[in-house]
């Protein structure tokens, strides 16, 4: 297993040097200049001045790998430093962005914070949600449960997160008057009835991105418990006398649970980006909205950094899920 | 020897004439009340995107030239002059809804072939050719790996302005989001295609063809591919309720179609910013995207049923 771990990480490698040229030839070919949002007033050999302190007059190649020494080396070394104490990195050039002049690590560090409350929670409670309704659904095939809840999945699924929202905010927030319909970042929680006010503007975004993912766990939830429950050791389980409450609670749920635990998995970096949409509807200023805002200022650094983390996510929960598989089922071992 | 005297009854059986296999798939999927329903469902968005306005004449950009005659038209509620309302520039509701339904159509329409032709070639030929099966799988895994709504967003970004100023602003945004969508969707297909094709390439038609001296590009057109069509058929179904949400996504956050140019999503961002006086004109284009995308995904259930020569027939 160690080993499979070792190999699958070094195999990662190339995999994300190949994302991240992709990412970054995908914003150099494309027609944009980091100047454009300058005054006509500006000479232009002040222009080419700024251009290159920005590194954007080298060739491609060696942008790219000032990038990659960037990204992987300077800024890691820079929140080390930031962390100890110590100062690691000295005066080595940090990934700017250019519309605050700021290094992109520190601001996606000041957002994170929101994204991983609003979207960690919404996926707990989607998880915690979508588990029992896909069990006592295969449970009771085709029973009246089993209608609606798979019904309400359909539905979950395809109605899409800027629907939900929106009309949550039409009932509870314009009608209704219950919960905020705009996310108040700097609310600081240190009494009862400030950790009221969080609890209260984070149901709505909660409510619509743990409705999202439910559906679709549910599902598999559903489709992996008949899968196992028509299986022979259940009736051998129950042939000698065991409880029906033992029978699907020990021996098919822990079954069951190996499939759905690697979906759920493989489906945290999605969520990331699909928390996109949930941030702009409910105005949570975390790493989606500020894509966002990126993108509608053309600040390629930023819009670079944050993709590749995005990608990073992704490649790093597919080995998860993979090393997960391998551990919870014996019969599948991968050296 | 003894005559076993045909009975009438079973001679009938006999010779009752043969069943296409599409007869049979669509039996199958009558019994699958939910499609039906959502068949049904589908069919009349259609009918409301192509054939409403030719009933209803009102342009869905017409704005009244005279400015105070505008003003009188804004935001209105359901009248029998606007059954829908108006927006705030005085626009008819239903021309929009109907004018934005068939941008969003069309739009999931064309993504889904692009993504399914793709998908199909990769798969087939990496399916069917052991040389290109490794790297076209990698490519495959590569493309699973990338972060698809922020890339989506930024190719939007990047390639809009370029391509509106080159092919024009609706073309070139139709073509643009069609190709970014189709580009960044083809992976699922690719995948089940390419399983599919391993299988069939172990069965015995397959040896005989090939013991005939069928070339490959004939192998493929003829004995491969009618062979793989019904999971194609599933996955292009529900590749057009993914693209549809996609394109409805793009326009939601502002990086679609532009203003002037309605789609359902559009419409819906459009709204927005008026959210707290009519939140009724949210609703419908709301319901719209919903409606379509819950028809066409119970549409993709009952075909997989009916496709499936397992349970068919049962």
């Amino acid at each position: 297993m160690l080993t499979y771990t070792i190999r699958r990480l070094i195999l990662a490698i190339p995999v994300l040097l190949l994302i991240s040229l992709i990412i970054f030839m995908l914003l150099k070919l494309a027609p944009g200049d980091p100047m454009a949002q300058m005054p006509l007033t500006v000479p232009p050999e002040v222009k080419a001045k700024m251009r290159a302190a920005l590194g954007a007059d080298k060739p491609l190649l060696v942008q790219y790998l000032l990038w990659l020494k960037q990204f992987f080396v300077v800024e890691p070394l820079h929140i080390i430093g930031n962390m100890t104490g110590y100062d690691l990195a000295g005066n080595a050039q940090r990934v700017i962005s250019w519309q605050t002049r700021s290094p992109v690590a520190d601001i996606i560090a000041q957002r994170l914070p929101q994204t991983l409350t609003v979207v960690g929670m919404s996926y707990l409670i989607g998880v915690a949600i979508a588990l029992p309704i896909g069990i006592l659904s295969a449970y009771r095939q085709y029973s009246w449960f089993d209608q609606i809840g798979t019904f309400v999945s359909m539905v979950g699924y395809s109605v899409p997160t800027f629907f939900t929202g929106v009309l949550l905010i039409v009932i509870f927030s314009v009608d209704l008057g219950w919960f905020p319909s705009i996310y108040d970042t700097t609310l600081k929680v240190v009494d009862w009835a400030s950790f009221l006010k969080q609890v209260r503007q984070m149901a709505m975004p909660v409510t619509v991105l743990a409705l999202y993912n439910a559906a679709q766990i549910s599902r598999f939830m559903r489709a992996s418990m008949l899968d196992n429950l028509g299986q022979d050791y259940v009736r051998t389980a129950r042939a000698k006398g065991m409880g029906e409450r033992v029978v699907v609670l020990t021996h098919v749920l822990r079954n069951s649970l190996i499939p759905v635990v690697t979906v759920i998995a493989l489906g945290v970096p999605q969520i990331f980006g699909g928390a996109i949409i949930t941030e702009q509807v409910f105005k949570v200023n975390g790493l989606g909205q500020l894509l966002i805002t990126a993108i509608y200022a053309d600040d390629l650094p930023m819009v670079q950094t944050l993709t590749f983390i995005f990608a990073v996510l992704i490649v790093l929960f597919n080995l998860i899920a993979d090393i997960l598989y391998g551990i919870l089922d014996p019969r599948i071992r991968y050296d | 020897m003894t005559d076993i005297p045909v009975k009438p009854a079973d001679l009938a059986k006999v010779l009752r004439p043969p069943r296409s296999q599409w007869r049979d798939v669509w039996d199958q999927f009558k019994t699958h009340k939910g499609a039906l329903v959502g068949f049904g469902v589908f069919i009349f968005i259609i009918a409301f995107v192509l054939l409403g306005p030719i009933v209803w004449r009102i342009s869905p950009t017409y704005i009244n030239p005279n400015v105070v005659e505008m003003i009188k038209t804004r935001n209105l509620g359901p009248t029998w002059d606007h059954p829908l309302g108006t927006d705030q520039l005085g626009r008819d509701m239903l021309a929009r809804m109907m004018a934005g339904g068939k941008v969003s159509i069309a739009v999931g329409l064309t993504a889904m072939s692009l993504s399914i032709f793709l998908g199909t070639l990769v798969g087939v030929l990496a399916g069917y050719f052991r040389r290109l099966d490794g790297i076209l799988m990698r490519l495959t895994d590569l493309f699973l790996a990338l972060p698809l709504l922020p890339l989506l967003l930024v190719m939007v970004m990047l390639f809009r302005d370029a391509l509106a100023s080159r092919l024009g602003v609706e073309t070139g945004t139709f073509l643009l989001i069609v190709g970014a969508i189709g580009v960044t969707s083809w992976m699922q297909c690719a995948r089940i295609v390419r399983g599919e094709v391993l299988a069939l390439k172990e069965r015995e038609f397959v040896l005989a063809a090939r013991s005939i001296g069928t070339p490959p590009r004939r192998m493929i057109l003829r004995h491969i591919l009618p062979n793989v069509m019904s999971p194609i058929m599933v996955a292009a179904t529900l590749g057009i309720a993914n693209a549809i949400i996609t394109e409805s996504a793009l326009s939601f956050l502002g990086l679609g179609f532009p203003p002037d140019f309605p789609t359902w999503g559009r419409l819906l961002f459009d709204a927005v910013d008026y959210l707290q006086e009519y939140p009724i004109r949210v609703i419908w284009p709301g319901i719209a995207i919903s409606l379509t995308v819950l028809s066409v995904n119970y549409i993709g259930d009952g075909l997989r049923d009916a496709l499936d020569p397992r349970i068919r027939g049962r």
